[in-house]
């Protein structure tokens, strides 16, 4: 192997990278995102927080390599990431992106079958997954007749069963209400632990990335940078009962005085500030 | 059968029944019309002698022929419009106002230019019918979420396999809805067009069978179009439902 022993606990990394929407149709250019640096450590769970709109999003496209950067660099497993998204990184949508037409179980076989994996691995490996996401109930049913959530979780099954080693996940549980999310946090921890995979979790939950990460980036309104990242030292064998810890008031307090000032602006009481 | 699907059937015997008796006992003048029983009687015997066959071979196949245009142009040209907005926002008057025209008023000029054959008869079918499969193709082009395409991206699919595999099915239901139209369209046009005007075909026949006071004929027909636009209605509306079910469209 060509890269340095040193860069083999780095799984993916960011540098330098912006990203500048065109403006379309007469509008000004967006400046989303940057310029961000990032190194993710193989098998850590890096959570992402930052005001909406502040271009999480737009960070997690670039670093799937759904979207070209502006400028800066994007290394995956120590190639670039150029154009395409690489094997081995699996994406979970802020969209609902299921497909209603599949049932659950043909959801989740979707990327085994174009794959050409064949049948008794995929019915082995989908089984499984189901099982493991709490869908196995659910095998023979369509997106439409479940909730919101579970059609996330019909989306992570997907993802999952592809194994990939680099997980992104883009605010997945957005729509759910705050004790449905908690217990969909302890879920994420058991896929991280389980799947040994590296997670990047993007949401706009402090508390959600103070319980579920190792390492959480806040970001500034937009264009969005990185202002601290927050090691939690949680241990790898965590559920959703560390809320109560001290240490757990800590961190959420720390976000919260980063993210605070940045809130307000993406909000627009910058601006008024400013004009008084 | 459900409860409502017993109601449905009670509604048509009744309906049946009533028209039945009324021509049974004289309220009806069976000059004017027949009595159900005789209608079905002289369908069954005109079916067995199979004198109408070539007829309606050629309607049904005109039919279907009108259609399938209207369904797979009607197609390609939505297709073409949504890729370019521009063309589309001029067109789009247009296709608003489409249906408030009699586009039949333009069969005799049809006519005049063709001479009477099969031509007119499936122009008018594909004009009366392509117009709702391209709004209908519109529609679900629209509604391909685009999150789609960046799963297919994920999964490094190339721009056919995106098409077939995720565009297509996400915006099915929606075409659908486009082609349950123009078989209504079309099916009307054709009978209306040999109805008015035509060398041959059930139109034609009906529209002579009146003429010739031939009652057993003309409402034998009349019922064999009547069954036919029903069963292949409810054909494409069980599949309707069906896609209405699994993927919670047109539910609140
Ligand atoms: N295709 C695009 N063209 C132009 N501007 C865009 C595009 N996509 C996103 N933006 C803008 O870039 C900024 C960042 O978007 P992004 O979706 O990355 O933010 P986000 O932090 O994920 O927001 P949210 O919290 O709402 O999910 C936003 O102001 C958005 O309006
Ligand atoms: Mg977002």
């Amino acid at each position: 192997m060509t890269t340095a022993p040193a860069d083999a606990a780095i799984h993916a990394s960011l540098k330098g990278v912006t990203r500048i929407y065109p403006g379309a149709g007469g509008n000004k250019p967006v400046h989303a995102l940057g310029p961000v640096d990032l190194d993710l450590r193989r098998g850590e769970f890096f959570g992402v927080v930052g005001p909406s709109g502040c271009g999480k999003s737009t960070l997690l496209e670039v670093l799937a390599g759904l979207q070209q950067p502006t400028a800066g660099t994007v290394n995956f497993e120590g190639k670039p990431v150029m154009g395409e998204v690489p094997d081995g990184i699996g994406v979970v949508f802020q969209e609902d992106a299921s497909f209603p037409w599949l049932t659950v179980w043909d959801n989740a076989a979707f990327g085994l079958r174009r794959a050409g994996i064949d049948e008794a691995e995929t019915r082995r490996r989908v089984d499984d997954v189901l099982a493991f996401m709490g869908l196995k109930d659910f095998a023979r049913a369509y997106p439409a007749q479940l909730s919101g959530g579970m059609r996330q979780r019909v989306c992570i099954a997907r993802t999952l069963v592809l194994q990939p080693r680099l997980i992104l996940l883009d605010e997945p549980f957005g729509a759910l209400d705050a004790q449905t999310r908690l217990l969909m946090g302890d879920e994420v921890l058991r896929l991280w632990r389980r799947t040994g995979a590296t997670v990047l979790l993007i949401t706009h939950a402090l508390d959600e990335a103070a319980m579920l990460s190792d390492r959480i980036g806040a970001m500034s309104a937009r264009p969005g940078r990185f202002m601290d990242i927050v090691e939690t030292h949680w241990p790898r064998e965590r559920d959703s009962t560390i809320v109560g810890e001290v240490a757990f008031g800590e961190i959420t307090g720390r976000l919260w005085e980063n993210l605070r000032g940045e809130s307000l602006k993406s909000l627009g009481y910058a601006g008024m500030a400013a004009a008084e | 059968m459900s409860r409502v699907g017993w109601i449905r059937l009670a509604v048509i015997v009744i309906a049946v029944g009533a028209l039945e008796f009324a021509c049974q006992f004289g309220f009806i003048n069976r000059k004017v019309v027949i009595p159900p029983s005789e209608m079905a009687v002289a369908l069954g015997k005109l079916l067995a002698s199979g004198q109408a066959n070539g007829e309606i071979a050629r309607t049904f196949g005109i039919i279907v022929l009108a259609i399938a245009i209207a369904v797979v142009l009607g197609f390609a040209i939505g297709v073409v419009i949504h890729a370019l907005p521009r063309l589309r926002q001029a067109l789009d008057p247009f296709f608003a106002t489409y249906y408030a025209v009699p586009i039949f008023i333009f069969y005799p000029v049809m006519v005049a230019i063709f001479g009477l054959s099969v031509i007119p008869i499936v122009l008018i079918g594909v004009a009366t019918a392509i117009v709702a499969m391209i709004m209908a193709t519109l529609n679900g082009l629209d509604r391909i979420p685009r999150v789609l395409s960046k799963v297919a991206r994920v999964h490094r699919m190339g721009a056919v396999a995106t098409a077939l595999r995720l565009k297509l099915p996400a915006a099915a239901p929606y075409l659908f809805t486009g082609v349950k139209l123009a078989v209504s369209y079309g099916f009307i046009a054709v009978i209306a067009s040999e109805f008015i005007l035509a060398p041959a075909g059930l139109g034609r026949v009906i529209s002579d069978a009146y003429s010739d006071f031939n009652n057993p004929r003309m409402y034998a027909l009349m019922l064999l179009l009547i069954i036919v636009a029903t069963f292949v209605n409810m054909v494409l509306h069980a599949f309707d439902q069906r896609w209405a079910e699994r993927r919670g469209i047109g539910r609140p």
